[in-house]
Protein backbone atom coordinates (compact mmCIF):
# COMPACT_ATOMS: atom_id res chain seq x y z
CA UNK A 1 0.00 0.00 0.00
CA UNK A 2 3.13 2.25 1.32
CA UNK A 3 4.66 1.59 -2.07
CA UNK A 4 1.92 1.53 -4.17
CA UNK A 5 1.37 5.60 -3.16
CA UNK A 6 5.03 6.35 -3.53
CA UNK A 7 4.71 5.31 -6.84
CA UNK A 8 1.75 6.90 -7.31
CA UNK A 9 2.92 9.95 -6.21
CA UNK A 10 6.09 10.33 -8.02
CA UNK A 11 4.33 9.19 -11.29
CA UNK A 12 1.84 12.32 -10.54
CA UNK A 13 5.29 14.57 -10.00
CA UNK A 14 6.70 13.06 -13.12
CA UNK A 15 3.71 13.27 -15.54
CA UNK A 16 3.12 16.93 -14.26
CA UNK A 17 6.69 17.96 -14.83
CA UNK A 18 7.15 16.25 -18.07
CA UNK A 19 3.64 17.43 -19.87
CA UNK A 20 4.21 20.71 -18.50
CA UNK A 21 2.38 22.43 -21.30
CA UNK A 22 -0.96 20.69 -20.87
CA UNK A 23 -0.23 21.15 -16.61
CA UNK A 24 0.06 25.14 -17.15
CA UNK A 25 -2.61 24.84 -19.77
CA UNK A 26 -4.19 23.16 -16.75
CA UNK A 27 -3.32 25.38 -13.69
CA UNK A 28 -4.17 28.69 -15.61
CA UNK A 29 -7.92 27.44 -16.62
CA UNK A 30 -8.19 26.42 -12.81
CA UNK A 31 -7.00 29.66 -11.62
CA UNK A 32 -9.40 31.63 -13.79
CA UNK A 33 -12.20 29.57 -11.85
CA UNK A 34 -10.50 29.69 -8.52
CA UNK A 35 -10.81 33.56 -9.16
CA UNK A 36 -14.00 33.77 -10.17
CA UNK A 37 -14.98 32.09 -7.17
CA UNK A 38 -12.92 34.24 -4.86
CA UNK A 39 -14.45 37.24 -6.52
CA UNK A 40 -17.94 35.77 -6.06
CA UNK A 41 -16.90 35.63 -2.51
CA UNK A 42 -16.02 39.49 -2.35
CA UNK A 43 -19.08 40.21 -4.20
CA UNK A 44 -21.37 38.19 -1.93
CA UNK A 45 -20.05 40.02 1.12
CA UNK A 46 -20.18 43.06 -0.36
CA UNK A 47 -23.64 42.86 -1.62
CA UNK A 48 -24.81 41.56 2.18
CA UNK A 49 -22.80 44.90 3.83
CA UNK A 50 -25.04 46.91 1.26
CA UNK A 51 -27.95 44.72 1.77
CA UNK A 52 -27.35 44.95 5.53
CA UNK A 53 -26.99 48.96 5.32
CA UNK A 54 -30.37 49.45 3.34
CA UNK A 55 -32.01 46.80 6.16
CA UNK A 56 -30.66 49.46 8.83
CA UNK A 57 -32.11 52.01 6.92
CA UNK A 58 -35.53 50.60 7.24
CA UNK A 59 -37.96 51.22 10.56
CA UNK A 60 -41.33 52.53 11.88
CA UNK A 61 -41.31 55.13 14.04
CA UNK A 62 -44.20 55.30 16.67
CA UNK A 63 -45.04 58.96 17.75
CA UNK A 64 -46.53 59.89 21.01
CA UNK A 65 -48.12 62.25 22.14
CA UNK A 66 -46.13 65.00 24.32
CA UNK A 67 -47.78 64.36 27.73
CA UNK A 68 -47.40 60.51 27.18
CA UNK A 69 -45.49 59.16 30.13
CA UNK A 70 -42.05 57.59 29.65
CA UNK A 71 -42.94 54.45 31.98
CA UNK A 72 -46.25 53.91 29.29
CA UNK A 73 -44.16 53.92 26.34
CA UNK A 74 -41.19 51.86 27.38
CA UNK A 75 -44.16 49.23 28.83
CA UNK A 76 -45.24 49.43 24.97
CA UNK A 77 -41.86 49.30 23.65
CA UNK A 78 -40.88 46.04 25.95
CA UNK A 79 -44.41 44.82 24.57
CA UNK A 80 -43.42 44.88 20.77
CA UNK A 81 -39.59 43.85 21.65
CA UNK A 82 -41.08 40.67 22.74
CA UNK A 83 -42.93 39.81 18.70
CA UNK A 84 -40.56 37.51 17.40
CA UNK A 85 -41.21 39.81 14.40
CA UNK A 86 -39.25 42.32 15.75
CA UNK A 87 -36.10 42.70 15.93
CA UNK A 88 -35.30 45.44 17.88
CA UNK A 89 -36.60 48.81 19.51
CA UNK A 90 -35.08 51.76 20.38
CA UNK A 91 -36.84 54.58 22.59
CA UNK A 92 -36.13 58.65 21.64
CA UNK A 93 -37.24 60.69 24.23
CA UNK A 94 -38.58 64.22 23.24
CA UNK A 95 -35.06 66.03 24.70
CA UNK A 96 -33.11 63.19 22.41
CA UNK A 97 -35.49 64.16 19.38
CA UNK A 98 -34.51 67.96 20.15
CA UNK A 99 -30.74 67.02 20.16
CA UNK A 100 -30.99 65.34 17.06
CA UNK A 101 -33.26 67.94 15.05
CA UNK A 102 -30.64 70.44 16.58
CA UNK A 103 -27.96 68.67 15.60
CA UNK A 104 -29.56 68.27 11.70
CA UNK A 105 -30.37 71.28 11.19
CA UNK A 106 -27.63 73.15 13.19
CA UNK A 107 -26.73 75.29 9.64
CA UNK A 108 -30.56 76.35 9.41
CA UNK A 109 -30.36 79.37 11.45
CA UNK A 110 -33.99 80.62 11.14
CA UNK A 111 -35.22 77.02 11.97
CA UNK A 112 -33.01 77.70 15.34
CA UNK A 113 -34.33 80.93 15.72
CA UNK A 114 -38.20 79.30 15.67
CA UNK A 115 -37.24 76.93 18.01
CA UNK A 116 -35.56 78.87 20.67
CA UNK A 117 -38.78 81.13 20.47
CA UNK A 118 -41.11 78.22 21.57
CA UNK A 119 -41.52 77.87 24.87
CA UNK A 120 -41.79 74.05 25.21
CA UNK A 121 -40.00 71.12 23.44
CA UNK A 122 -42.94 70.94 20.39
CA UNK A 123 -40.96 67.03 19.12
CA UNK A 124 -43.03 64.12 20.09
CA UNK A 125 -41.26 60.93 21.70
CA UNK A 126 -41.26 57.73 19.76
CA UNK A 127 -40.29 54.40 19.83
CA UNK A 128 -38.12 53.67 16.37
CA UNK A 129 -38.82 50.03 15.49
CA UNK A 130 -36.85 47.37 13.64
CA UNK A 131 -38.19 44.12 12.15
CA UNK A 132 -35.97 40.78 11.63
CA UNK A 133 -37.05 41.33 8.51
CA UNK A 134 -38.34 43.97 6.03
CA UNK A 135 -41.69 42.09 5.15
CA UNK A 136 -43.14 41.83 9.04
CA UNK A 137 -43.26 45.63 8.99
CA UNK A 138 -46.99 45.62 7.58
CA UNK A 139 -47.82 43.06 10.21
CA UNK A 140 -46.05 45.27 13.05
CA UNK A 141 -47.54 48.29 11.90
CA UNK A 142 -51.25 46.17 11.92
CA UNK A 143 -50.01 44.93 15.52
CA UNK A 144 -49.71 48.80 16.78
CA UNK A 145 -52.80 50.15 15.21
CA UNK A 146 -54.67 47.85 16.74
CA UNK A 147 -52.90 48.61 20.11
CA UNK A 148 -53.94 52.16 19.83
CA UNK A 149 -56.74 52.62 22.02
CA UNK A 150 -54.71 50.45 25.02
CA UNK A 151 -52.01 52.02 25.03
CA UNK A 152 -52.84 54.88 27.93
CA UNK A 153 -51.53 56.91 30.35
CA UNK A 154 -53.85 58.07 32.85
CA UNK A 155 -56.66 56.63 30.27
CA UNK A 156 -55.83 58.36 27.42
CA UNK A 157 -54.48 56.58 24.19
CA UNK A 158 -51.11 58.41 23.97
CA UNK A 159 -49.98 57.02 20.21
CA UNK A 160 -50.10 59.72 17.99
CA UNK A 161 -48.79 58.38 14.96
CA UNK A 162 -47.39 55.71 12.83
CA UNK A 163 -45.20 56.46 9.93
CA UNK A 164 -45.56 53.22 7.95
CA UNK A 165 -47.93 54.10 5.73
CA UNK A 166 -45.55 57.17 4.89
CA UNK A 167 -42.99 55.03 4.53
CA UNK A 168 -44.54 52.14 2.77
CA UNK A 169 -43.64 52.89 -0.53
CA UNK A 170 -40.31 52.93 0.32
CA UNK A 171 -40.23 49.68 2.48
CA UNK A 172 -41.97 48.16 -0.26
CA UNK A 173 -39.63 48.82 -3.07
CA UNK A 174 -36.31 48.30 -0.94
CA UNK A 175 -38.05 44.63 0.49
CA UNK A 176 -38.65 44.26 -3.28
CA UNK A 177 -34.68 45.35 -4.45
CA UNK A 178 -33.34 43.59 -1.44
CA UNK A 179 -35.24 40.39 -2.53
CA UNK A 180 -34.41 40.66 -6.35
CA UNK A 181 -30.67 41.76 -5.50
CA UNK A 182 -30.22 38.50 -3.27
CA UNK A 183 -31.86 36.31 -5.92
CA UNK A 184 -30.00 37.76 -9.05
CA UNK A 185 -27.00 37.54 -7.10
CA UNK A 186 -27.72 33.64 -6.19
CA UNK A 187 -28.63 32.93 -10.07
CA UNK A 188 -25.59 34.86 -11.14
CA UNK A 189 -23.09 33.05 -8.47
CA UNK A 190 -24.71 29.52 -9.37
CA UNK A 191 -24.46 30.41 -13.19
CA UNK A 192 -21.04 31.60 -12.65
CA UNK A 193 -19.59 28.87 -10.67
CA UNK A 194 -21.05 26.01 -12.98
CA UNK A 195 -19.59 27.53 -16.35
CA UNK A 196 -16.32 28.24 -14.29
CA UNK A 197 -16.53 24.29 -13.28
CA UNK A 198 -17.66 22.85 -16.43
CA UNK A 199 -14.77 25.03 -18.61
CA UNK A 200 -11.64 23.30 -15.69
CA UNK A 201 -13.73 20.40 -16.20
CA UNK A 202 -13.42 19.89 -20.03
CA UNK A 203 -9.40 21.15 -19.66
CA UNK A 204 -8.64 18.64 -17.63
CA UNK A 205 -10.46 15.78 -19.31
CA UNK A 206 -8.96 17.22 -22.88
CA UNK A 207 -5.40 17.13 -20.57
CA UNK A 208 -6.44 13.24 -19.69
CA UNK A 209 -7.48 12.57 -23.32
CA UNK A 210 -4.11 13.37 -24.68
CA UNK A 211 -3.16 10.15 -22.40
CA UNK A 212 -5.93 7.60 -23.66
CA UNK A 213 -3.28 5.69 -25.55
CA UNK A 214 -1.01 5.72 -22.46
CA UNK A 215 -4.41 4.56 -20.67
CA UNK A 216 -5.06 1.77 -22.87
CA UNK A 217 -1.56 0.52 -22.60
CA UNK A 218 -1.32 0.22 -18.80
CA UNK A 219 -4.65 -1.86 -18.91
CA UNK A 220 -2.75 -3.86 -21.16
CA UNK A 221 0.24 -4.25 -18.82
CA UNK A 222 -1.99 -5.33 -16.08
CA UNK A 223 -1.94 -2.11 -14.05
CA UNK A 224 -5.11 -2.11 -12.01
CA UNK A 225 -7.77 0.55 -12.35
CA UNK A 226 -6.66 2.72 -9.19
CA UNK A 227 -2.81 2.10 -9.95
CA UNK A 228 -4.28 3.99 -13.60
CA UNK A 229 -5.69 6.30 -12.31
CA UNK A 230 -4.00 7.20 -9.25
CA UNK A 231 -0.85 9.96 -11.28
CA UNK A 232 -3.64 11.36 -12.89
CA UNK A 233 -5.85 12.53 -9.56
CA UNK A 234 -2.78 13.29 -8.15
CA UNK A 235 -2.33 15.66 -11.45
CA UNK A 236 -5.42 17.21 -10.52
CA UNK A 237 -4.80 17.88 -7.29
CA UNK A 238 -1.77 19.60 -8.08
CA UNK A 239 -3.27 21.75 -10.26
CA UNK A 240 -5.88 22.64 -7.65
CA UNK A 241 -3.37 23.49 -5.03
CA UNK A 242 -1.41 25.29 -7.46
CA UNK A 243 -3.92 27.20 -8.82
CA UNK A 244 -5.33 27.99 -5.42
CA UNK A 245 -2.29 29.27 -3.96
CA UNK A 246 -1.89 31.66 -7.02
CA UNK A 247 -5.25 32.87 -6.61
CA UNK A 248 -4.75 33.32 -3.11
CA UNK A 249 -1.41 35.50 -3.86
CA UNK A 250 -3.08 37.18 -6.69
CA UNK A 251 -6.07 38.38 -4.30
CA UNK A 252 -3.78 39.95 -1.51
CA UNK A 253 -2.54 42.75 -3.44
CA UNK A 254 -5.69 42.91 -5.88
CA UNK A 255 -7.81 43.97 -2.84
CA UNK A 256 -5.17 45.64 -1.38
CA UNK A 257 -5.46 47.84 -4.41
CA UNK A 258 -9.61 48.26 -4.22
CA UNK A 259 -9.44 47.90 -0.33
CA UNK A 260 -10.24 51.81 -0.02
CA UNK A 261 -12.57 52.34 -3.15
CA UNK A 262 -14.72 49.26 -2.20
CA UNK A 263 -15.00 50.98 1.43
CA UNK A 264 -16.24 54.40 -0.47
CA UNK A 265 -17.82 52.80 -3.39
CA UNK A 266 -20.31 51.28 -0.51
CA UNK A 267 -20.69 54.44 1.48
CA UNK A 268 -19.48 52.82 4.89
CA UNK A 269 -19.52 49.18 3.89
CA UNK A 270 -16.67 47.18 3.63
CA UNK A 271 -13.44 47.14 2.97
CA UNK A 272 -12.26 44.53 0.80
CA UNK A 273 -8.65 44.41 1.92
CA UNK A 274 -9.96 43.73 5.77
CA UNK A 275 -12.70 41.36 4.79
CA UNK A 276 -9.64 39.38 2.98
CA UNK A 277 -7.27 39.81 5.92
CA UNK A 278 -10.26 39.21 8.37
CA UNK A 279 -11.69 35.57 6.58
CA UNK A 280 -8.32 34.14 5.44
CA UNK A 281 -8.96 31.02 6.85
CA UNK A 282 -12.25 30.53 5.15
CA UNK A 283 -11.52 32.11 1.94
CA UNK A 284 -8.08 29.86 2.24
CA UNK A 285 -10.11 26.80 2.94
CA UNK A 286 -12.79 27.50 0.39
CA UNK A 287 -10.16 28.19 -2.71
CA UNK A 288 -7.88 25.85 -1.78
CA UNK A 289 -10.57 23.09 -1.28
CA UNK A 290 -12.57 24.07 -4.59
CA UNK A 291 -9.37 23.65 -6.62
CA UNK A 292 -8.43 20.27 -5.31
CA UNK A 293 -11.93 19.01 -5.50
CA UNK A 294 -12.57 20.34 -8.47
CA UNK A 295 -8.75 18.81 -10.13
CA UNK A 296 -9.42 14.99 -8.29
CA UNK A 297 -13.25 14.76 -9.21
CA UNK A 298 -12.26 16.32 -12.93
CA UNK A 299 -9.14 13.87 -13.72
CA UNK A 300 -11.18 11.10 -11.36
CA UNK A 301 -14.36 11.20 -14.53
CA UNK A 302 -11.98 12.07 -17.18
CA UNK A 303 -10.04 8.66 -16.68
CA UNK A 304 -13.13 6.61 -15.30
CA UNK A 305 -14.00 7.29 -19.19
CA UNK A 306 -10.81 5.73 -20.93
CA UNK A 307 -10.85 3.03 -18.17
CA UNK A 308 -14.01 1.42 -19.86
CA UNK A 309 -12.88 1.70 -23.34
CA UNK B 1 -3.74 -22.97 -22.44
CA UNK B 2 -6.05 -20.98 -25.12
CA UNK B 3 -8.89 -22.48 -26.10
CA UNK B 4 -11.59 -21.01 -28.25
CA UNK B 5 -14.92 -22.89 -28.23
CA UNK B 6 -17.45 -22.25 -30.95
CA UNK B 7 -16.35 -18.25 -30.78
CA UNK B 8 -18.24 -15.99 -33.15
CA UNK B 9 -17.98 -12.10 -33.14
CA UNK B 10 -20.54 -9.76 -34.40
CA UNK B 11 -20.72 -6.50 -34.73
CA UNK B 12 -23.84 -3.78 -34.13
CA UNK B 13 -24.04 -3.40 -37.94
CA UNK B 14 -24.06 -6.88 -38.10
CA UNK B 15 -20.58 -7.15 -40.01
CA UNK B 16 -19.19 -10.43 -39.23
CA UNK B 17 -15.78 -10.75 -37.46
CA UNK B 18 -14.87 -14.17 -36.27
CA UNK B 19 -17.58 -17.13 -37.22
CA UNK B 20 -18.04 -20.31 -34.93
CA UNK B 21 -13.88 -20.36 -34.28
CA UNK B 22 -12.56 -23.24 -32.59
CA UNK B 23 -8.86 -23.80 -32.09
CA UNK B 24 -6.62 -24.17 -29.11
CA UNK B 25 -2.85 -23.47 -28.21
CA UNK B 26 -0.89 -25.68 -26.15
CA UNK B 27 1.81 -24.07 -23.84
CA UNK B 28 5.17 -23.79 -25.48
CA UNK B 29 3.88 -23.12 -28.98
CA UNK B 30 4.84 -21.06 -31.31
CA UNK B 31 1.74 -20.03 -33.41
CA UNK B 32 1.34 -17.31 -36.05
CA UNK B 33 -2.13 -16.28 -37.54
CA UNK B 34 -2.09 -15.24 -41.33
CA UNK B 35 -4.79 -13.79 -43.70
CA UNK B 36 -5.78 -10.69 -45.62
CA UNK B 37 -6.91 -7.67 -43.73
CA UNK B 38 -9.77 -8.24 -42.09
CA UNK B 39 -9.75 -11.82 -41.84
CA UNK B 40 -10.29 -11.27 -37.94
CA UNK B 41 -6.90 -11.79 -36.67
CA UNK B 42 -7.03 -8.02 -34.65
CA UNK B 43 -10.29 -9.63 -33.44
CA UNK B 44 -9.28 -12.83 -32.78
CA UNK B 45 -6.19 -11.06 -30.16
CA UNK B 46 -8.44 -8.44 -29.05
CA UNK B 47 -10.67 -11.16 -27.37
CA UNK B 48 -7.60 -13.12 -25.68
CA UNK B 49 -6.76 -9.72 -24.08
CA UNK B 50 -10.25 -8.94 -23.28
CA UNK B 51 -10.75 -5.73 -24.84
CA UNK B 52 -13.79 -6.96 -26.54
CA UNK B 53 -16.07 -9.43 -25.50
CA UNK B 54 -17.55 -12.32 -28.18
CA UNK B 55 -21.10 -12.32 -29.67
CA UNK B 56 -21.02 -16.17 -28.64
CA UNK B 57 -18.43 -18.75 -27.43
CA UNK B 58 -15.90 -18.66 -24.97
CA UNK B 59 -12.33 -18.39 -24.86
CA UNK B 60 -10.64 -20.21 -21.54
CA UNK B 61 -6.98 -19.78 -20.09
CA UNK B 62 -6.26 -22.27 -18.34
CA UNK B 63 -9.40 -23.69 -17.87
CA UNK B 64 -10.61 -20.18 -17.00
CA UNK B 65 -13.29 -18.58 -19.27
CA UNK B 66 -11.35 -14.90 -19.45
CA UNK B 67 -14.20 -13.33 -20.21
CA UNK B 68 -15.68 -13.74 -16.43
CA UNK B 69 -13.17 -12.78 -14.83
CA UNK B 70 -13.63 -9.92 -12.29
CA UNK B 71 -11.94 -6.81 -12.33
CA UNK B 72 -9.38 -8.11 -10.07
CA UNK B 73 -8.50 -11.62 -11.70
CA UNK B 74 -8.46 -9.66 -15.10
CA UNK B 75 -5.66 -7.32 -13.81
CA UNK B 76 -3.91 -10.21 -12.79
CA UNK B 77 -4.54 -12.08 -16.04
CA UNK B 78 -3.21 -9.55 -18.24
CA UNK B 79 -0.25 -9.64 -16.50
CA UNK B 80 0.29 -13.36 -17.57
CA UNK B 81 -0.28 -11.87 -20.58
CA UNK B 82 2.81 -10.20 -22.87
CA UNK B 83 1.48 -7.91 -25.85
CA UNK B 84 3.42 -6.50 -28.51
CA UNK B 85 2.07 -4.45 -31.44
CA UNK B 86 2.72 -3.08 -34.68
CA UNK B 87 2.89 0.90 -33.52
CA UNK B 88 4.40 -0.24 -30.23
CA UNK B 89 2.52 1.47 -27.66
CA UNK B 90 5.36 2.47 -25.75
CA UNK B 91 4.17 5.05 -22.40
CA UNK B 92 5.75 8.41 -24.92
CA UNK B 93 6.54 10.03 -21.42
CA UNK B 94 8.17 7.21 -20.05
CA UNK B 95 12.21 6.21 -20.64
CA UNK B 96 12.71 2.93 -22.01
CA UNK B 97 13.38 2.16 -18.25
CA UNK B 98 10.55 3.31 -17.24
CA UNK B 99 8.57 1.59 -19.91
CA UNK B 100 9.66 -1.28 -18.61
CA UNK B 101 9.57 -0.86 -14.75
CA UNK B 102 5.90 0.39 -15.18
CA UNK B 103 5.20 -3.30 -16.40
CA UNK B 104 6.59 -4.34 -13.38
CA UNK B 105 5.32 -1.85 -10.50
CA UNK B 106 1.62 -3.00 -11.83
CA UNK B 107 2.48 -6.22 -11.09
CA UNK B 108 3.49 -5.24 -7.47
CA UNK B 109 7.10 -6.14 -7.69
CA UNK B 110 9.33 -4.38 -5.30
CA UNK B 111 12.00 -1.85 -6.53
CA UNK B 112 15.11 -4.04 -5.47
CA UNK B 113 13.57 -6.46 -8.14
CA UNK B 114 13.12 -3.64 -10.57
CA UNK B 115 16.59 -2.42 -10.19
CA UNK B 116 18.00 -5.63 -11.11
CA UNK B 117 15.74 -7.41 -13.45
CA UNK B 118 15.25 -3.79 -15.98
CA UNK B 119 18.85 -3.66 -16.74
CA UNK B 120 19.05 -7.89 -17.59
CA UNK B 121 15.88 -7.67 -19.86
CA UNK B 122 17.02 -4.64 -21.43
CA UNK B 123 20.67 -6.32 -22.33
CA UNK B 124 18.40 -9.16 -23.48
CA UNK B 125 17.13 -7.25 -26.12
CA UNK B 126 21.02 -5.48 -26.46
CA UNK B 127 19.39 -2.38 -25.87
CA UNK B 128 21.49 -1.27 -21.90
CA UNK B 129 22.87 1.30 -23.70
CA UNK B 130 19.75 2.86 -24.52
CA UNK B 131 17.87 2.51 -20.96
CA UNK B 132 17.39 6.52 -20.95
CA UNK B 133 16.09 7.19 -24.03
CA UNK B 134 12.51 8.37 -24.37
CA UNK B 135 10.75 6.57 -27.28
CA UNK B 136 11.05 9.35 -29.87
CA UNK B 137 14.42 9.47 -29.16
CA UNK B 138 14.52 5.43 -30.61
CA UNK B 139 14.48 3.96 -34.33
CA UNK B 140 11.30 1.49 -34.91
CA UNK B 141 13.15 -1.21 -34.06
CA UNK B 142 14.47 -0.20 -31.09
CA UNK B 143 11.15 0.44 -29.90
CA UNK B 144 9.96 -2.59 -30.56
CA UNK B 145 13.15 -4.14 -28.98
CA UNK B 146 11.26 -1.73 -25.31
CA UNK B 147 8.39 -3.46 -26.13
CA UNK B 148 9.07 -6.72 -26.08
CA UNK B 149 11.23 -6.39 -23.41
CA UNK B 150 8.35 -4.86 -21.22
CA UNK B 151 5.91 -7.71 -22.56
CA UNK B 152 8.15 -10.43 -20.85
CA UNK B 153 9.86 -8.79 -18.01
CA UNK B 154 7.03 -10.25 -15.89
CA UNK B 155 7.26 -13.55 -17.75
CA UNK B 156 4.23 -14.13 -19.16
CA UNK B 157 2.96 -17.62 -19.94
CA UNK B 158 1.97 -16.01 -23.56
CA UNK B 159 3.10 -13.48 -25.63
CA UNK B 160 0.95 -11.72 -27.99
CA UNK B 161 2.40 -10.19 -31.19
CA UNK B 162 0.46 -7.90 -33.13
CA UNK B 163 2.16 -7.09 -36.63
CA UNK B 164 5.20 -6.62 -34.48
CA UNK B 165 6.86 -6.29 -37.77
CA UNK B 166 4.48 -4.48 -39.77
CA UNK B 167 6.47 -0.95 -39.11
CA UNK B 168 9.99 -2.13 -39.25
CA UNK B 169 12.84 -2.87 -42.24
CA UNK B 170 14.21 -5.99 -42.97
CA UNK B 171 16.91 -5.87 -40.52
CA UNK B 172 14.66 -5.27 -37.64
CA UNK B 173 12.01 -7.41 -38.15
CA UNK B 174 15.02 -10.15 -38.72
CA UNK B 175 16.20 -9.11 -35.52
CA UNK B 176 12.46 -9.00 -33.31
CA UNK B 177 12.08 -12.56 -34.94
CA UNK B 178 15.37 -13.87 -33.89
CA UNK B 179 14.24 -12.38 -30.36
CA UNK B 180 10.70 -13.98 -30.32
CA UNK B 181 12.36 -17.38 -31.12
CA UNK B 182 14.29 -16.98 -28.50
CA UNK B 183 11.72 -16.33 -26.07
CA UNK B 184 9.32 -19.42 -27.25
CA UNK B 185 12.50 -21.53 -27.60
CA UNK B 186 12.67 -20.43 -23.48
CA UNK B 187 9.23 -21.78 -22.67
CA UNK B 188 6.91 -18.70 -23.48
CA UNK B 189 4.39 -19.18 -25.48
CA UNK B 190 4.28 -17.08 -28.69
CA UNK B 191 0.72 -16.01 -30.55
CA UNK B 192 1.72 -13.58 -33.89
CA UNK B 193 -0.23 -12.42 -36.48
CA UNK B 194 1.87 -10.79 -39.47
CA UNK B 195 1.06 -10.44 -43.01
CA UNK B 196 4.78 -11.12 -43.78
CA UNK B 197 5.68 -14.02 -45.60
CA UNK B 198 8.98 -13.78 -45.24
CA UNK B 199 8.85 -14.22 -41.45
CA UNK B 200 6.15 -17.08 -41.73
CA UNK B 201 8.63 -19.14 -43.99
CA UNK B 202 11.16 -18.52 -41.28
CA UNK B 203 10.05 -19.55 -38.41
CA UNK B 204 8.44 -22.89 -40.27
CA UNK B 205 6.17 -23.17 -37.29
CA UNK B 206 2.45 -23.96 -36.60
CA UNK B 207 0.34 -21.50 -39.11
CA UNK B 208 -3.11 -20.35 -38.64
CA UNK B 209 -4.63 -19.02 -41.67
CA UNK B 210 -7.78 -16.92 -41.16
CA UNK B 211 -10.00 -15.74 -43.92
CA UNK B 212 -13.78 -13.97 -43.78
CA UNK B 213 -13.58 -14.57 -39.93
CA UNK B 214 -13.03 -18.50 -40.20
CA UNK B 215 -10.01 -20.54 -39.59
CA UNK B 216 -9.33 -22.46 -43.33
CA UNK B 217 -5.99 -23.74 -42.80
CA UNK B 218 -4.12 -24.70 -39.43
CA UNK B 219 -0.80 -26.66 -40.33
CA UNK B 220 1.81 -27.53 -37.58
CA UNK B 221 4.86 -27.04 -39.54
CA UNK B 222 3.17 -24.38 -41.47
CA UNK B 223 4.25 -21.68 -44.76
CA UNK B 224 1.98 -18.76 -45.62
CA UNK B 225 -0.19 -19.43 -48.14
CA UNK B 226 -3.32 -17.04 -49.15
Amino acid sequence: MFLTTKRIIKAGFINFWRNSFVSLASILVMTITLFVIGSLIFANAMMMATLEQIRDRVDINVYFITTAAEVDILEFGDELEGLEEVEKVEFVSREQALEEFRARRAGDAIEMQALDELDDNPLQSRLRVKATDPTHYEFIAGYIDGQVNEVTTDGVPIIAKINFQENRAMIDSLTSIIASVETFGFFLTLALIAASILITFNTVRLAIYTARDEISVMRLVGASYSYIRGPFVFEGIMYGAIAGIITLVLFYPLTLWMGVPSEQFFGGGINVFTYYVENFASIFLTIMGSGIALGVVSSFLAVKKYLRM
Amino acid sequence: MIYFDQVSKIYIDSSIALENITLSVTPGEFVSVVGHSGAGKTTLLKLILVEDKPSSGAIYFHSTDIHDLRRDELTLYRQRVGTIFQDFRLLPNKTAYENIAFAMEAAGRTDEEIEADVPHVLSLVDLEHKMWNFPHELSGGEKQRVAIARAIVNQPDVLIADEPTGNLDPLSTYEVVQILKKINDLGTTVLLTTHNKGVIDNLGRRVITMDKGRVVRDDSTGRYIL
